[in-house]
């Protein structure tokens, strides 16, 4: 059974003030994600990921368009029962401890009185904030909020949770335990639904992805078969600027960083350029085969659009940013870890 | 009441303590204890009508003030600090949404106003020659009932106005319509005189807007006079009649409203 259904959907806003004009977006978004999946939601921000959630949670209307979670329109009060929704920066009641906030979400969402108090001991528990639970959400760091976000998200045990850039404001650690949160939701056999512009962790938990921009969807599937299909590569690393040369021959991109040079050529020339190596008597410090990351294939996705969206003259979005932003934590997965920048 | 309801009144009110609206029972006793001591030593055989009057006019100001300004935020704040999010994507409904924020305010005013009337009361026995109450004082209660159906109707404007202006514009908003309100019976005046346009016109804004000369028997009890009892039904049915059509206004421009 698919737990979300997209079909058609669309936004159109009036902006301006005296003469409005349409602003869209989402084009038409049709989307499915099947119950028990680990969906990633990507795109740079402003793409309409935020827009698509709100629309889910019926918090905003769509222009056209129709979607249906759990096989129940939107404004349906059991489908609302069964989902969770953790917004993007959250703020909570700030005169409200952590508790006394969790147990007010907790009889909204239908929580029977009798179990109350032991789902949401569990949940403060989960999410690290146990020690905090008394405390007024006033007196909450970001990242502490973030986490009663996601207790309040997951109190009352939905089959749907939807979570809107979940590692936002979050420590190195904090974005740890959400990602194994999140696994642990998944293995638990719930959906779970999230947004995020850090490929890093999309591309470690999802099983599918999509990506948007500028209201579009501009590619789904899973990670594999998103970067699969690019032309294989191999990165050599080496101490010594001697040979480079020899490397550019061969149609190697080298990066030299002081004493350190990085060279990624085709697997067919990987033994030529070694033997290289070994003549000029240079100490080999690795060979790793390069695969395309998510980032690669996001950075294609929206390159793309951006050619085909900008006006003459004018910037792009800021895609390129959000990838150099995301890179460092990109290289924790796919690439291989060479500690030297490109020159 | 269905439960969600009574959630979100009960969190309203625990918002208003905890953001200390209470307070203000501080500076009206230091009103009414500065007024019972002062008339007590000034005035002869009308510290009754100076405690009542005050202590009455205290008691419906105070209260207008904490209604308008915290019912103009009731929704818009909850739309401007997102924390509408995290409940509406609950199986709650807006209208519920709304209905609860009312009680939760309306509680909250209620509490405000029986503190506010034991205050009263405790002037009113200082400043008998007896100390002690007589029957007459039952009118006084009956003042304080109107002034709570006041409230009701001011709570409700504030929150129809939140529903879709700004907090300032809604302050604004329900602040004119109480002081046209509070001359209604004027304003009927003047549309029986007026003709033509004008005429339907003036009829038509005096019947629209709350009629708060009704509810307010404040000088007719300060002197010790009653009032017709068929006033306390007509003026109850008025007060709900009239706040749950704004009530439902309100409800009608929130459930089309899209969330930023």
């Amino acid at each position: 059974m698919a737990a979300i259904e997209i079909h058609q959907l669309e936004k159109t806003y009036s902006v301006g003030f005296w003469r409005k004009r349409p602003k869209r977006a989402l084009s038409p978004l049709d989307l499915t994600v099947e119950e028990g999946e680990l969906f990633g939601f990507l795109g740079p921000n402003g793409a309409g990921k935020t827009t698509t959630l709100k629309i889910l949670m019926g918090l905003v209307f769509p222009s056209s368009g129709s979607a249906r979670i759990l096989g129940m329109e939107l404004d349906d009060p059991r489908m609302k029962a069964q989902i969770g929704f953790l917004p993007e920066h959250p703020y909570f009641y700030d005169y409200l401890t952590g508790r006394e906030l969790l147990r007010y979400y907790g009889h909204l969402s239908g929580v029977a009185p009798k179990q109350l108090n032991t789902r949401v001991d569990r949940v403060l528990e989960q999410v690290g904030l146990k020690e905090a639970a008394n405390l007024q959400l006033r007196k909450f760091s970001k990242g502490m909020l973030q986490r009663v976000g996601i207790a309040q998200a997951i109190l009352h045990d939905p089959r749907v949770v939807f979570l809107d850039e979940p590692m936002s404001g979050l420590d190195p650690m904090g974005r740890r335990e959400v990602r194994n949160m999140m696994e642990e939701l998944k293995s638990e056999g719930k959906t779970v639904f999230f947004s995020t512009h850090i490929l890093s962790d999309a591309e470690a938990l999802c099983d599918r992805v999509g990506i948007i921009h500028l209201g579009q969807l501009r590619g789904i599937g899973a990670v594999e078969e998103l970067t699969a299909g690019a032309r294989a590569q191999v990165e050599i690393v080496w101490a010594g600027t001697g040979s480079l040369s020899g490397f550019k021959s061969l149609g190697a991109e080298c990066h030299i960083a002081g004493d350190t040079v990085r060279a990624v050529v085709t697997p067919e020339k990987q033994d030529a350029a070694l033997d290289l190596l070994r003549r000029e008597h240079l100490r080999l410090i690795s060979v790793t085969p390069v695969r395309r990351s998510l980032e690669d294939y996001f950075v294609e996705k929206l390159g793309k659009s951006a050619e085909s969206n900008r006006p003459n003259g004018t910037a792009g979005p800021k895609m390129q940013s959000d990838a150099e932003i995301h890179s460092a934590a990109a290289s924790e997965h796919s690439r291989p870890h060479t500690g030297i920048g490109k020159s | 009441m269905n439960s969600r309801i009574g959630y979100i009144a009960a969190n309203t009110f625990r918002e208003a303590v905890r953001d200390r609206v209470l307070y203000n029972l501080i500076a009206f006793a230091l009103l009414l204890t500065g007024a019972a001591v002062l008339v007590g030593q000034i005035s002869i055989d009308i510290e009754r009508l100076v405690v009542i009057s005050l202590g009455l006019t205290a008691v419906s100001l105070f209260g207008l003030v904490i209604a308008i300004f915290i019912g103009i935020g009731l929704v818009s704040k909850e739309m401007d600090k997102r924390t509408l999010y995290t409940v509406l994507s609950r199986p709650v409904r807006r209208w519920e949404f709304i209905a609860g924020k009312f009680f939760g305010l309306t509680g909250t005013l209620v509490v405000n106003a029986a503190f506010m009337a034991i205050g009263v009361f405790a002037a009113l026995s200082y400043v008998s020659s007896h100390h002690a109450l007589i029957a007459s004082d039952g009118w006084v209660l009956l003042a304080l009932y109107f002034i709570v159906l006041e409230f009701v109707i001011i709570t409700g404007l504030a929150l129809f106005f939140s529903s879709f202006s700004s907090p300032l514009l809604s302050a604004v908003f329900t602040f004119s319509l109480f002081v046209i309100g509070t001359f209604s019976e004027d304003l009927r005046g003047f549309a029986k005189m007026a003709h033509g346009l004008t005429g339907l016109l003036v009829t038509g804004i005096s019947y629209v807007v709350p009629n708060f000369s009704a509810l307010n028997i404040i000088d007719q009890v300060a002197h010790g006079h009653g009032v017709a009892t068929e006033l306390i039904g007509l003026n109850t049915a008025y007060a709900l009649i009239y706040s749950l059509a704004v009530l439902a206004g309100a409800t009608l421009i929130f459930e089309r409203r899209s969330l930023k």
